[in-house]
């Protein structure tokens, strides 16, 4: 427990991403199994122990903490978990039994009904230390809230082993905690699991940005274009007589979506996007959010926004593993299966017929449909490749829309860029109630500095600072930036009443007057649909 | 000694006035937050420790920091106690007893007709190399600070914490590990701890940091190989400690070193909040002051019916002592910053 309770700890503290990753190398390579194994699990979302979080806390404070004294401590803290970790009297210094390890915590608890759970908890907290006693009932509430993403601990696991990290993806999903044959060929004792038939996430093939200029570079004939649509990337899997819908990074997403299985024949895997739609028109992004992070759906939610699959790609063929086999040959296969199943919920993706790249960029130029995203241009010969390789797909995405806001405040960011004003928010003017102009905030930002430009906008923060909210500074309303976004959407969240998709700093403008900067309603004329 | 006096006794001679804590027939404060003719001051941090002072009781080690760190300001006829060197001033008896806070710290012992008082100062239980410990003064009331007055302020093993940052430096060679320390007691120990578990390297000292340090070297503390790190090139600074004042660690001075982990060694940083709140990467949970354990420890070990608490967060603090059937009264002496920053 010591050594995964002091990573969690360190990682809890440590912002920046290449050094959670050494952090997780370096303790894969000193923990054996099977503590690394759980230690993963929990770090990459694979555990739920489902406990009454609450219930047992309150279980084990009642009758053993003073409640003045854990009253104030609480209010202090501000976490309840961490006050009672910090509180709860440490094991005596000549205690002699050794802090119970990893595994045993996991197995045990995964075992405990709700009534023993105070018990077992409690008399594992008399053995363990704050770090230790923190981390324990962080465990037990499922939420860690260390920053480290699944992908980025099997990141990780690939540096610590010099496996390529789609390798690891790709056996990934047919491996269970504590995931022994896993580290036993990362560890280089064992072959590569073998994950062929099951119903399983594969990793997608994802495209790099091009740019305008890049693109008159390349040879039109060796590509096939198609649109990218608005939705969400998806993969669908009916191996192994089972019915899975994934996400792009693997999560399965099969309850929200019970429509789009409609009809769809056993022993394929598929790539496409999910859209909404309705009589045939691909609905804004928007819809597709109502549906999303949901356990389950309503029947009115299947009916109001339905679901659609619009497919790209062919990954299993009636059982067949075709990824090996070129894009034109894939196609043909994906064609061929259509026209074979027809499934209720799903359409093919239309290829764009071109002669030149000029052609191309006049069939984008006139694209204003619902729902187009960017433009898919894909190497004919290319195989179905896992992760983000170079040379296969492009994406060229329309330009951005941008907007001319006014900073109002300035807050530090962490990690490296802790000492600066780095994240921004921004407004845009409106009419106020006394006849005058005022800023509503629509947005915020951390991305697209340069060192000097940080620099150069720290100092500005600190001269121009009216007023202070701990990290935060309000500013005086005189400096503009251009803000590029992908779309922007209705949002009763926001003050504003839109949301921008996005948003990030493409320009300082030093050299534009606040009061030239844009008006709200220019941003609500560019919410689509 | 008389025992279960009543409170009033204690007024008619120990009081707040203006300047502070007030020993009426000894005619002297004790640490009094303005200028005062007579005081009596237990260390020299800034609070304690005010510019401006007429005659001023304290140990040696103390009055060479506060000379140090006060110059102009410092006390103007300073008069050496050492610990346990029994002084009678007017009708009362004054002894300094350690305090185990910072380098020269005193609890201040006073008697008067029968009755003993102890005012700790600041204090600490624990073992400190830069200090001399703590010693335990039986009394009839007792003056505790309460800083760290809540029961999640535990502190663990120092060498623990210390360990803490030797794995990182070792896990990350190539970054400068930024140390935010309080300038006197905690940096010191710092350095100590480090030596203390074999770290030879020179430590870079931040300009405001020196002063003090060349004063516990001076008392015999040795504390290796200490270098400025003002004006040093900045590649020389991989894989170097670093210790700085904590407001310098997140503000535009560490800029200057090669991505910085910003480490900070408080008794605050064993609350997460806290250390988030200041960007710390590497939280230090090393503190001088007592933590609720030695607080609730030393209240009931000096045998006091009456227990006066000075700064911090005395609501806990007091409850714990209405609890044990004493008499407990919160003392808010006003010009106390909150310390150990
Ligand atoms: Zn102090
Ligand atoms: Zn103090």
């Amino acid at each position: 427990m010591r050594g995964f309770a002091t990573l969690l700890d360190r990682l809890a503290y440590t912002p920046a991403r290449n050094d959670k990753l050494r952090l997780m190398a370096d303790y894969f390579a000193a923990t054996p199994d099977p503590e690394r194994g759980w230690a993963l699990a929990v770090l990459t979302g694979s555990l739920s122990l489902r406990l009454p979080f609450r219930r047992i806390m309150t279980e084990m404070i009642e009758g053993r903490i003073d409640p003045v004294l854990f009253k104030l401590s609480r209010d202090y803290v501000g976490d309840t978990a961490e006050t009672l970790a910090l509180l709860w009297p440490g094991p005596e210094a000549d205690a002699q039994t050794e802090p119970p390890p990893l595994e045993t915590i996991v197995e045990e608890l995964s075992q405990a009904n709700a009534g023993e759970a105070a018990d077992l908890v409690s008399a594992w907290l008399d053995r363990l230390d704050a770090v230790e006693r923190w981390a324990l009932l962080k465990l037990i509430t499922g939420a860690l809230r260390v920053g480290v993403s699944a992908r980025l601990a099997k990141t990780a696991l690939a540096e610590w082993s010099g496996q390529k990290l789609d390798d690891i993806e790709e056996v990934w999903h047919g491996l269970a905690p504590p995931y022994p044959q896993l580290f036993g060929w990362l560890a280089g004792e064992a072959p590569k699991p073998n994950v062929e038939e099951m119903p399983i996430f594969r990793p997608l093939m994802l495209s790099h940005a091009i740019e305008d200029d890049e693109l008159d570079a390349i040879a039109a004939d060796a590509f096939q274009a198609e649109w990218k649509w608005d939705g969400i990337r998806v993969q669908l899997s009916t191996m192994a007589g089972e019915h899975r819908l994934f996400s792009r990074t693997g999560d399965d997403i099969s309850g929200a979506f019970p429509d789009v299985f409609e009809g769809l024949p056993e022993n394929c895997v598929l790539d496409g996007e999910l859209l909404v739609m309705r009589e045939g028109e691909v609905q804004p992004f928007n819809d597709l959010q109502q549906r999303l992070n949901r356990k389950t759906v309503t029947a009115n939610m299947l009916k109001t926004y339905p679901a659609h699959i619009r497919l790209y790609d062919i990954l299993y063929d009636d059982g067949e593993d075709v990824r090996a086999l070129s894009l034109e040959e894939r196609r043909t296969r994906l064609e061929a299966w259509y026209a074979r199943h027809g499934p209720a919920r799903a359409d093919l993706s239309e290829t764009l017929e071109f002669d030149d790249i000029a052609e191309l960029k006049q069939l984008w130029e006139n694209a204003r449909e619902t729902g187009i995203e960017g433009l898919m241009l894909k190497r004919r010969a290319s195989p179905y490749l896992s992760g983000r390789p170079k040379g296969h797909w492009y994406k060229w995405k329309r330009a951005p829309l941008t907007l001319d806001a006014v900073v109002m405040y300035a807050q530090r960011g962490s990690g490296k860029r802790s000492s600066y004003y780095s994240d921004y928010t921004f407004g845009a003017w409106r009419p106020s109630d006394d006849g005058g102009e005022e800023l509503v905030p629509v947005g915020k930002s951390y991305f697209g500095f340069t060192d000097a430009e940080l620099q150069e906008l720290d100092r500005w923060v600190r001269n121009h600072t009216v007023d202070r909210f701990g990290p935060v500074r309000q500013v005086e309303p005189k400096l503009v930036f251009e803000v590029a976004f992908d779309s922007v959407h209705p949002s009763t969240r926001h003050k504003s009443g839109v949301a921008m998709r996005f948003p990030r700093v493409h320009r300082i403008r030093w050299d534009k007057p606040a009061d030239e900067a844009d008006r709200l309603e220019t941003l609500v004329k560019m919410i689509e649909g | 000694m008389q025992r279960r006096m009543q409170p009033k006794v204690f007024d008619s001679w120990l009081a707040v006035d203006r300047k502070g804590l007030y020993c009426r027939p000894g005619g002297f404060h004790i640490d009094p937050h303005g200028p005062a003719e007579k005081a009596i001051v237990t260390h020299a941090h800034a609070d304690h420790a005010r510019p401006g002072l007429g005659a001023a009781l304290a140990t040696e080690e103390t009055l060479a920091i506060m000379k140090a760190r006060l110059g102009e300001g410092a006390p103007r006829s300073p008069q050496i106690l050492a610990y346990g060197e029994v002084l009678k001033i007017g009708d009362v008896n004054v002894w300094l007893a350690p305090a185990g806070h910072v380098l020269g710290s005193a609890q201040v012992v006073i008697e008067w007709e029968g009755v003993r008082a102890v005012v700790s100062g600041d204090y600490k239980r624990q073992a400190d190399p830069t200090c001399a410990p703590f010693e335990l003064v039986p009394c009839d009331l007792f003056v505790t600070e309460a800083t760290f007055a809540l029961p999640v302020f535990r502190h663990g093993d120092p060498a623990d914490e210390i360990g803490k940052l030797l794995r990182s430096v070792e896990q990350f060679p190539e970054r400068t590990h930024a140390v935010g320390a309080y300038g006197l007691g905690k940096t010191q120990r710092v350095i100590k701890l480090l030596r203390e578990a074999g770290y030879d390297r020179p430590i870079w000292l931040h300009g405001a940091l020196q002063e003090t340090c060349a004063t516990y070297e001076r008392f015999g503390i040795d504390l290796g190989d200490l270098r400025p790190a003002t004006g040093e090139k900045r590649e020389t600074m991989r894989g170097e400690i670093v210790l700085a004042p904590p407001s310098a660690i997140t503000d535009r001075w560490s800029r200057r070193l090669p991505d910085p982990v910003t480490a900070f060694a408080s008794g605050w940083m064993r609350v997460r909040a806290r250390a988030r709140q200041r960007g710390v990467e590497l939280p230090i949970v090393l503190s001088d002051h007592a933590d609720w354990d030695e607080l609730v420890q030393t209240i009931d070990e000096t045998g006091a019916d009456e227990i006066w608490v000075t700064h911090g967060q005395e609501d806990a603090l007091l409850h714990h002592i209405h609890m044990r059937g004493k008499r407990g009264r919160a003392l808010r002496l006003i010009g106390f910053e909150e310390e150990d920053q």
